[in-house]
């Protein structure tokens, strides 16, 4: 039942030894692509899928820390966890929103930036100049550091009172007050913004990575062309860089767009388990909701949500996306 | 192509700030690592007015960082060579063969980026301990389950990278290599492995990262003979102390090899995402 | 032959892998007599630990023939590690836990709980400080665990700022203590610092402060009353050193960890600071120590209705034993030791905490003027962190609604009465529906 364009492969009469011969006979039956996926699907299966249909489980049950010990005996609970914590009239339910948007507008942010940055380094890295190799050597180095670093690195920087991020600012360029004037980066109003510029220096190293690779791609003789038909710099960029580079920016904005929208080390490292509500993403609000106070159910119903919400925006955007690239 | 006077200023500008803000944290780091814990507690300084070198001798003993170095060296070697591996298979066979389910694998496996880790820790763990009960192999707080668990975690963008790096490499190579008497599978080891190189480097590297950085899974499931560095340098900050000096200290220590190893590798990896990512 | 010779070298990277990776040593055959002892980190840093305790644990083996795995886990992982016990029954057989935890972990049923018979085990219920094996579990059920360190809230000031501001004595009252605050505000230094960034610290502080007020957070069936009038008045009242009496660098709305507070005072930026002991953290720091004075925190000089007499929680560690031990004898017999007089002695003063069995005070370590002020607090003003499984919660949804009252306030936004309440309702709500 098939659809093989090639005929299963015949393995050859090797005399191994008997139990691999067994074994071997045994699986002489499967057809080879499918012998090749076997430790991707097996380790896929135990890694992701069954621990997530465990948990969509536990999102129907009360398993809170009187039943941790032993799920068994944990009563079921219906759908209450999902209509708990979709009751926007209380608090619980407005704190998970509140969060969900904090979390839209942190993804758009850091992703937009990201890209930009990227973008912007990488085109103008085109053309040969001295310097080249060691500027985008040192472009990759945020990629390369280390998460918590990298991280610890700027939350010691985003300090009020000691940090580099205010003595920039406020002592050199003069841009905020100083001393008892100088702004919070941790805490209030600023911390989103502190949260994104941190997500920017770790990602946009990544998208300038790929553009980069993207930018090789394109065929010198398109500018060539471009260029005998009078088109300016800009011109060029509008009419052969960015067309040319539309696929590579699909999966990017998409990969970028995964990560960032779960991205947990980042605000969990910057600002410790309590992050500011102006920054508290929806995957610490579920870790918090979860593993702060043993509510696993409410957590899972959480995560479940979650994970329907990213399922129907990359569905959506591979569909646009690839339609898009038919009429193109 | 020519270019217009104001692109020059505008690479200059651009770069400029890239060149700056990727470099103050660099500088932050290292210039607090060879404070005093006392001067790095207290205001900014741009030069440090007493050096030492006192916290890069500390870090070894405040906490067992040598242990959790060679804990994560060992974890995402591991979980790298094997995630290529498997990626090399699987790419293989999507990339070379018509059969049912190749696109419920793809969509299948690329959608497990979607989930929230958040939503499989607990249950992984449950089962790991389940596993453990009933055959005696140990994967919770050992370095097996982690590393099983990273494999998993860079398996799809790998599969997915090297599938397109392989699609790139003409079928008659194989067919080729079949005249002269291999299998695919010797085809796929003689020609196509050999030949993506630049992408099997660019996956490894990325497979490498992943697992290098990660927290959450790393925070439950190891104990404190297998812990990683990612766990193990929030150490220095204590109930009663922040180690500044120490942290950055440690982090550069740990960054250094990888980040070499990394700007080493730079050039496959650009190759390779050339070919195979962004194809 | 190509492949089979591939499948081999991936087999044994994977064999080579789990060589590498037995960690744990849980189930070591033969392990019944060994103990695994999960210990907090109190000491400055995991090694001190590792210093301090190993010889305790060396003579345990001397006395007993029983061997103590010992593991020192640091605060961050601490909860999320006994989760994992708990879930998969694999953990240590001795651990700790802040004292706080007590009664959350209780409901879990992983621990073993100390009915009498197991408490005459160890010792006897008496032996201990009365305050801190309250703090071990809900009332009316047998304690989940026993007092290990104990800790109590103090005020430290600098003596030598006091007497140069020309004030004789630490603050007797609460209104004495802004008067101080505010006379010892001047440019570059401030009367008071506080963590109020920490979230757990501001929950500490709200419940002392709600107790003066005779604000209960829990109602005897456990109902949580979070918004109660005395709750707000005592969260304004915290707030107000800062917002109000402006006795409070706005910069400690960011201050997540105690080292800066301790800095501030070491530096002569702040005069006054409430805390645990940490007599030794304040020399760490810098402290001059022969300016560094301790009082009790101060109660309202004309007290509400209702107002309790407290001036701290009972703070500290607890020890528990879990349940599916192998070795339940063994467990009980370590216990009974680390909680014996010389161990209590030893650990406490290596620790700056307070030992928590009464013998231990008639030792020279603990005459001190200092010790005496915290010993007297545990004694006789603490009282405990609510003794409900959602405790943790609690702290959590308390600590967070008063940390960002905090930020609202050092921006410059004010935070009166009715928005405390409201944020007080809301994390009232938060916690009746979660649980």
């Amino acid at each position: 039942m098939t659809t093989l364009t090639e005929p299963a492969p015949e393995v050859a009469p090797d005399p191994g030894p008997p139990s691999r011969t067994r074994l071997r006979r045994r699986l002489r039956g499967v057809p080879l692509p499918y012998l090749l996926l076997l430790p991707a699907v097996a380790l896929e299966l135990l890694i992701h899928l069954v621990p997530m249909l465990v948990g969509v489980g536990m999102s129907f049950l009360k398993l809170t820390q009187f039943f941790i010990r032993d799920w068994s005996a944990a009563p079921g609970a219906g759908l209450d966890n999902y209509r708990f914590v979709l009751d926007f009239d209380t608090a619980a339910g407005r704190a998970l929103l509140a969060s969900f948007w904090v979390t839209v507008r942190y993804t758009a942010a850091s992703v937009a930036l990201a890209w930009l940055l990227g973008t912007a380094g990488a085109v103008l890295m085109q053309r040969e100049f001295r310097g080249r190799g060691w500027l985008r050597t040192l472009f990759l180095v945020p990629y390369a550091l280390p998460m918590y670093a990298a991280v610890i690195t700027w939350a010691f920087m985003f300090q009020r009172d000691t940090g580099m991020v205010n003595s920039v600012l406020g002592d050199t360029l003069g841009l905020v007050g100083t001393g008892g004037d100088a702004p919070f980066w941790l805490i209030g109003d600023n911390s989103f913004w502190a949260l994104v510029v941190v997500s920017v220096w770790r990602n946009w190293p990544f998208a300038f990575l790929i553009i980069m690779a993207g930018l090789q791609n394109i065929p010198r003789d398109l500018y060539e062309a471009a260029a005998i038909d009078g088109a300016g710099w800009w011109r060029q960029f509008r009419s052969v860089t960015q067309p040319m580079l539309r696929p590579v920016n699909q999966v990017l904005f998409l990969v970028l767009f995964l990560w960032t929208f779960n991205d947990f080390n980042t605000p969990y490292v910057l600002f410790g388990e309590s992050p500011p509500k102006e920054a508290s993403l929806i995957s610490l609000h579920i870790y918090q909701s979860s593993f702060k106070t043993w509510n696993f159910g409410l957590g899972s119903a959480m995560s479940v949500l979650l994970l329907l919400f990213l399922l129907l925006v990359t569905a959506g955007y591979l569909a646009v996306s690839s339609r898009r690239r038919t009429v193109v | 192509m020519s270019e217009p006077r104001w692109v020059s200023w505008a690479r200059r500008l651009v770069l400029g700030f890239l060149a700056l803000f990727t470099l103050l944290p660099l500088y932050a780091m290292l210039a607090s690592a060879l404070k005093p814990l006392r001067d790095v507690q207290g205001d900014w300084h741009w030069i440090p007015t007493r050096l030492t070198v006192e916290p890069f001798v500390e870090i070894w003993s405040t906490i067992p960082l040598a242990d959790y170095f060679v804990n994560s060296l060992i974890v995402s070697g591991a979980a790298t060579v094997l995630s290529v591996t498997i990626a090399i298979f699987a790419a293989y066979a999507v990339s070379r063969f018509e059969f049912r389910g190749r696109n419920l694998f793809s969509v299948t496996v690329l959608s497990t980026q979607m989930f929230p880790g958040i939503l499989f820790l607990l249950p992984l763990f449950l089962i790991f301990v389940n596993i453990g009960n009933s055959t005696g192999v140990v994967l919770y707080g050992s370095r097996l389950g982690l590393v099983i668990t990273y494999l998993t975690f860079s398996l799809p963008f790998a599969i997915w990278m090297l599938a397109g790096y392989f699609a790139s490499i003409p079928k008659e190579l194989d067919e080729a290599a079949k005249v002269d008497g291999c299998g695919p599978l010797g085809a796929l080891l003689r020609i196509v492995v050999p030949a993506s190189t630049p992408g099997i480097v660019a996956v490894a590297i990325y497979a490498f990262m992943t697992a290098w950085g990660e927290v959450l899974f790393a925070s439950v499931m190891t104990d404190s003979d297998t812990r990683t560095l990612a766990v193990g340098l929030q150490e220095y900050s204590t109930q009663v102390d922040v180690y500044w000096n120490q942290v950055m200290a440690a982090s550069l220590v740990v960054s250094v090899p990888v980040v070499a190893g990394f700007l080493l590798l730079q050039r496959y990896l650009v190759a390779g995402l050339t070919a195979g990512a962004v194809k | 032959m190509r492949f089979g010779k591939l499948a081999s070298a991936v087999a044994l990277t994977l064999i080579a892998a789990t060589a590498a990776g037995c960690g744990g040593g849980e189930d070591d055959a033969a392990a019944s007599e060994k103990l695994v002892y999960w210990a907090s980190n109190q000491g400055t840093s995991i090694d001190h630990d590792k210093q301090v305790l190993q010889p305790q644990l060396d003579a345990f083996e001397q006395q007993t023939g029983i061997e103590v795995e010992l593991e020192v886990v640091g605060w961050p992982d601490l909860l999320n590690r006994i989760l994992a016990a708990t879930t998969s029954g694999e953990g240590p057989d001795v651990l700790n836990i802040g004292n706080t935890w007590s009664a959350s972990l209780q409901a879990t049923g992983a621990f073993l709980p100390f009915e009498d018979s197991v408490l005459e085990e160890v010792g006897g219920r008496q032996r201990f400080l009365g305050p801190s094996l309250a703090a071990t579990g809900a009332e009316g059920k047998p304690p989940a665990a026993i007092p290990l360190y104990g800790q109590a809230y103090g005020l430290y000031y600098n003596k030598k700022m006091f007497a140069e501001a020309g004030i004789d004595g630490p603050p007797a009252t609460w209104e004495e203590l802004i008067e101080d605050g505010k006379k010892l505000t001047k440019a570059g230094q401030w009367g008071l610092t506080l963590q109020a960034g920490q979230v757990t610290e501001n929950a500490h502080h709200a419940s002392i402060l709600g107790a003066q007020h005779g604000a209960t957070f829990f109602a005897p069936d456990g109902t949580p009353q979070l918004a109660s009038d005395p709750a707000v008045n005592a969260v304004q009242q915290y707030l107000d050193l800062m917002q109000k009496h402006k006795i409070v660098d706005p910069g400690n709305a960011e201050y997540t960890d105690t080292a800066k507070s301790l800095k501030d005072l070491a530096d002569g930026r702040a005069a006054m600071f409430m805390n645990q002991a940490s007599a030794g953290s304040f020399e760490l720091a810098g402290m001059d120590m022969a300016n560094l004075g301790v009082a009790p925190i101060p109660l309202p000089a004309a007290p509400p209705a209702g107002s309790r007499k407290v001036t701290s929680f009972v703070a500290g560690i607890n020890l528990a034993v879990f349940d599916n031990t192998d070795n339940r004898a063994g467990a009980l017999e370590f216990a009974k030791f680390m909680t014996s007089t010389p161990v209590q002695v030893a650990l406490n003063q290596a620790y700056g905490s307070l030992p928590v069995v009464t013998d231990a005070y008639a030792d020279p370590a603990f005459q001190g003027p200092d010790v005496k002020v915290f010993q007297d607090v545990l004694s006789t003003t603490a009282e405990p962190m609510p003794q409900v499984p959602q405790e943790s919660q609690f702290e959590t949804l308390i600590g967070t609604a008063m940390k960002e009252m905090f930020a609202d306030a050092a921006a410059g936004d004010p935070v009166d009465a009715a928005s405390i309440k409201d944020r007080l309702v809301q994390a009232d709500e938060q916690l009746a529906a979660g649980s």
